[in-house]
């Protein structure tokens, strides 16, 4: 469960986001959709306590990570997996030690990895490549890595910064079913895109931000946008 | 649980040490140095104040050398003398045969040499150990105008010349090594550096999964300390072999030039492996700290 009450976040040079209000509900499928810099990525910063608001309160799990210590950051971090748009494996780390690294900093012991590891592995459909190098896989078994390692903990959330950003759209379709299907056991799910026909065919809560505000919020919405949005290039969408 | 995780990180930290050779190497090869030079300096000083305190301790005593034709009533009374003096602590008498002993002892393997003396030409004297280094002057002057009196034998300016030259040497010598050790730091600190923002990406990973900073600090300390260990080994059995060949070559002419031996090899290299092993890993600690503070601030 997220809650943003009226959270202002400004840089030095523009807003990021201002006087923000939003509800994401447990067990919720929530798209973010917006232009480039249209405070997207602030919002999840936030969220992650990767950055500190100047006003207003968050709350993540029923506590305001406003307020909470420097040293309950990564308590605060395991309860939500991350999934990037590129991946951010560890090169030198196989498969199964990608995935069984977010587990030992939990202090996990070496039976219960060896137990969950490959469970999730199976589950991601990438049970046959735990011992293989992120260099030796496709692109689309990459990012089905980096789920895995972002819910082998069991977080009660999950946040996608445009998972499907460097993927074919067959690829990224199957990406799709994989995140309803970790929705459906529960896990709430909040997902940065640029990507239209996904956001279209899901037909899940739309939340718009532009400049820094909630232009849109509609349940089973559409992206919305008449023109098709031609993201930066940096961003690297398809 | 704790122990668990100090476990996994030490051997994630070996891991690593074997994973980037070429930086373990770099820094392996700066903190080597460093402690070299070091331990240069350390031998050098021990050295420099050993043979100071047994100068010191050899020159506050006066020779004085008597006559041949001096019978022992003269001598006696001319210890009296000497042994009312303020400025005396002690007065013994050496007979000529008990010079020569001394002397053979001394001379140690060399002594042979001496067997080929038919007559002991050494003669009797008065062994004078003053209270006061300062005042030997005062019982050199009584002692040369004393009938019966020979020669006099001490090294009063000499010695303070050694010991103002040696005390110079010794302040140089620590500022030098603290010096050193500063630059030590640095050096490792920023060939860490290198190592940490290789891993820079991992770094953030770990962040954003929740590791704790202790928990992403712990391999790179260990592995600053495993970097540091190993240098204080290597560059401690480099000094010891140093040493031992220094003293094997020196240890003669130390004797004739000082009339001091070299500090025992085993005694100084014993004492050396404790200073270099905490010096090791406290460089190798404090520079992947240093290094680290800046990945670690969010």
């Amino acid at each position: 469960m997220i809650v943003f009450e009226n959270v202002t976040k400004r840089y030095s040079s523009n807003i990021g986001i201002e006087d923000v209000s939003v509800h994401i509900k447990k067990g919720d499928f929530v798209f973010l959709v917006g232009p480039s810099g249209a405070g997207k990525s602030t919002f999840i910063k936030l969220i992650l306590r990767e950055l500190e608001a100047d006003e207003g309160s968050i709350y993540v799990n029923g506590e305001d990570v406003t307020k909470i210590s420097n040293r309950k950051i990564p308590a605060l971090r395991r309860s939500i997996g991350i999934v990037f748009q590129d991946f951010r494996l560890l090169e030198k780390k196989t498969v199964f030690e990608n995935v069984a690294f977010a587990m030992e900093i939990t202090h996990a012991g070496k039976r219960s990895i060896n137990r969950n590891v490959p469970q999730v592995l199976e589950l991601m459909g990438i049970a046959d490549k735990a011992n293989k190098y992120p260099e030796e896989l496709s692109a689309g078994e990459k990012q089905r890595v980096a789920i895995a390692r972002a819910v082998i903990n069991n977080p009660s959330m999950l946040i996608a910064d445009e998972p499907t950003g460097n993927l074919d759209p067959e690829t990224a379709k199957d990406i799709m079913r994989l995140l309803d299907q970790i929705n459906r056991r529960g896990t709430t799910i909040v997902m940065v895109t640029h990507a239209k026909d996904i956001v279209d065919s899901m037909e899940k809560r739309v939340i718009a931000i532009d400049s820094g505000h909630i232009v849109r919020d509609d349940e089973g919405g559409k992206y919305g946008y008449e023109i098709d949005y031609v993201p930066a290039k940096q961003e690297g969408v398809l | 649980m704790i122990f668990k995780t100090i476990g996994s990180a030490f051997k994630q930290a070996f891991k690593q040490v074997f994973r980037n050779r070429a930086m373990t190497l770099a820094s392996l090869f700066s903190i080597t140095a460093m402690l070299l030079i070091l331990g240069i300096f350390f031998v050098l000083v021990v050295n420099i104040s050993m043979v100071t305190e047994s100068a010191k301790a050899q020159f506050d005593v006066i020779q004085v050398y008597l006559e041949d034709e001096v019978d022992a009533a003269r001598s006696v009374e001319l210890m009296q003398r000497f042994k009312a003096m303020d400025q005396v602590a002690s007065v013994e008498y050496i007979t000529k045969d008990q010079a020569m002993a001394e002397f053979k002892v001394k001379w140690g393997d060399n002594a042979y040499l001496l067997d080929g003396l038919t007559d002991n030409p050494l003669p009797n004297s008065l062994r004078i150990t003053v209270s006061d280094l300062a005042t030997a002057d005062q019982v050199a002057n009584t002692a040369k105008n004393l009938a019966g009196v020979e020669d006099i034998k001490y090294y009063q300016e000499t010695v303070e010349t050694l010991m103002k030259i040696t005390d110079s040497i010794e302040v140089a010598a620590m500022v030098i090594i603290v010096f050193l050790v500063v630059v030590s730091v640095v050096v490792v600190s920023n060939t860490i550096k290198l190592t940490v923002t290789a891993r820079a990406d991992e770094i953030t990973i770990m962040k954003y999964v929740g590791a704790t900073n202790w928990y992403i600090r712990a391999p790179f300390l260990f592995e600053g300390m495993i970097i540091g260990f190993l240098s204080a080994a290597i560059s401690v059995a480099a000094v010891a072999a140093i040493y031992h060949n220094l003293v094997g070559l020196l240890e003669r002419e130390m004797l004739v030039l000082f009339s001091s031996s070299l500090v025992p090899a085993d005694f100084l290299i014993g004492n050396l492996v404790w200073i270099f092993m905490a010096l090791g890993i406290c460089i190798g600690a404090s520079g992947s700290i240093v290094s680290m503070r800046r990945f670690l601030d969010t």
